[in-house]
C-alpha cells in the first residue's frame, strides 16, 4: 500500500470521528436496554392549556381562599406572614388586577375580588430571561418550571409583569404544617422561585387542576385550541378579559366580568 | 561512597515513609470492607431495573427521568426493559416501595460519602419532623 500524507489524514480522521460516535452513544445509553417512555394511560393533553374564571361566581376573597387552600395544599405551598409569602394563587382588586383605574366604577366591581394566578403566557418573559432555563414554555403551552435547574437569580421575577412568582427567601419548611404535607409533591427549597404549574402533575393522571376542582365549576379548565372545548364555550358566550394585554404576553388566563 | 548529609535525609525518608503508611498501620487487622445491609422492600422482589443496575447507574436513571418526567413531551411514565410501566416520580414510585431512607438510601451514601441533594425538596417517606 501506498502510504501517502494524505492517506493517514483520512484514516486519522475516520478514527477520530468513529470514537467519538462510539463513546456519544456510550453516555446516551443510560437506562435499561430496551426501555421506553409514554404518556399515562389517562394523561390529558392539549394544544395550548387555558382558564377561565367566572368573577361574578368566586369574586370574594372567602372564596378565593378556597382555591388558594386547595392549590397551596396539593403542593406544599407554605405561608409565611409579611411580605416574604409564597403564593401560587391569590386575590387582589379589580384595579391592581387589570391596571384600568376609573375613578366611577359599579360598586360590584369595585369590591370584587379577583383570582389571580400564573398567565402562562404565550409570550412569558420569564421563559426569555431565565440564564439557567428552569423555566421552560412546555408544547401544550404550559410555563413550567426545574427547580432542580433553579438559581435564585430572580430575573423572571422582575420580567413578570404580573407578579405571579415568589422567592423563597427561608427555608419554606419551616412554614409549613409538616403532618399534612401532599407526600405525592415535592416542597421547595430556600433560595429557588416558584409558581403556578397549572397542576402539570394532576393532568398527567386525568386530574383537573385543584383550584378548577375546589371552585364549584367557577374556574374552567381547558384546550384553547380546541372550538370544542368547555373553556370556549366559556368564551363564546360571556365577554372576558385578560390581565395587561397591551404588553403582548398573550396571557393564557381569562375573566369572565 | 558517600551520602552527603546522610543522617538528615535517612531520618526524613523514615518520617516520610512512616507517615505515609500511617494508615495501613492504622487500620492493619481490622475487617474488610462491606457492603451495607439495606433493608429491602418487603413486598416487591423486583426493582426498576435490574439490581446490578440500580447500584450502579440508579443516579443516572434519576437524572433521566427528571428530565423525561419534566422536559420534552411531558411524557411522565416509564416502561422497563420488560414491558413494566412505572411513573417516573421518586416519590410516588421509588419511595412507595422503599419506605425507609434510613434504612436504605442512607446507608450507603454515608458509606460512599456522598450527600445528594434530593431530599432539599423531596419528602422522605418517613415524613418530616421539626
Amino acid at each position: 500500500m501506498n502510504h501517502t500524507r494524505r492517506n493517514f489524514l483520512k484514516f486519522a480522521g475516520l478514527t477520530a470521528a468513529g470514537l467519538c460516535v462510539a463513546s456519544a452513544g456510550g453516555a446516551l445509553a443510560v437506562s435499561g436496554a430496551g426501555s421506553k417512555i409514554k404518556d399515562g394511560d389517562k394523561a390529558l393533553n392539549a394544544k395550548r392549556w387555558g382558564m377561565v374564571i367566572d368573577t361574578k361566581k368566586v369574586g370574594t376573597k372567602e372564596s378565593i381562599d378556597v382555591l388558594a387552600k386547595a392549590c397551596h395544599a396539593a403542593h406544599n405551598v407554605p405561608d409565611i406572614p409579611g411580605k416574604q409569602n409564597v403564593k401560587w394563587i391569590w386575590a387582589d382588586s379589580f384595579e391592581h388586577a387589570f391596571d384600568q383605574p376609573n375613578n366611577y366604577m359599579d360598586e360590584g366591581l369595585e369590591k370584587r375580588e379577583f383570582a389571580l394566578l400564573c398567565n402562562h403566557c404565550t409570550n412569558a418573559p420569564c421563559v426569555r430571561v431565565c440564564p439557567t432555563q428552569a423555566t421552560y414554555k412546555r408544547a401544550d403551552g404550559i410555563v413550567a418550571m426545574d427547580y432542580h435547574r433553579c438559581i435564585g437569580c430572580r430575573y423572571c421575577m422582575a420580567g413578570c409583569p404580573f407578579g405571579a412568582r415568589s422567592f423563597n427567601f427561608m427555608e419554606p419548611r419551616l412554614h409549613l404544617d409538616l403532618a399534612k404535607l401532599n407526600k405525592e409533591f415535592p416542597t421547595r427549597m430556600r433560595g429557588v422561585v416558584e409558581k403556578c404549574n397549572f397542576c402539570v402533575d394532576r393532568l398527567a393522571h386525568g386530574k383537573q387542576p385543584a383550584c378548577a376542582e375546589a371552585s364549584n365549576g367557577a374556574v374552567v379548565f381547558g384546550d384553547l385550541a380546541d372550538p370544542a372545548s368547555e373553556v370556549r364555550k366559556l368564551l363564546r358566550e360571556h365577554y372576558t378579559i385578560r390581565r395587561k394585554p397591551a404588553l403582548g404576553t398573550e396571557p393564557g388566563v381569562y375573566y369572565i366580568i | 561512597m558517600k551520602l552527603y548529609n546522610g543522617g538528615k535525609i535517612i531520618t526524613g525518608l523514615v518520617i516520610f515513609l512512616g507517615i505515609f503508611l500511617a494508615p495501613l498501620a492504622y487500620n492493619a487487622g481490622k475487617a474488610a470492607y462491606t457492603q451495607p445491609k439495606l433493608k429491602m422492600p418487603e413486598n416487591e422482589k423486583e426493582c426498576i431495573e435490574s439490581k446490578e443496575f440500580m447500584r450502579t447507574k440508579h443516579m443516572q436513571l434519576l437524572d433521566q427521568w427528571r428530565d423525561w418526567a419534566l422536559r420534552g413531551e411531558g411524557q411522565r411514565f416509564y416502561v422497563n426493559s420488560k414491558g413494566k410501566q412505572f411513573e417516573m416520580s421518586l416519590q410516588k414510585t421509588c419511595m412507595k416501595c422503599h419506605t425507609n431512607k434510613a434504612e436504605f438510601c442512607d446507608k450507603c451514601h454515608n458509606d460512599a460519602s456522598v450527600t445528594p441533594y434530593c431530599w432539599d425538596c423531596h419528602i422522605q417517606p418517613e415524613g418530616l419532623k421539626k
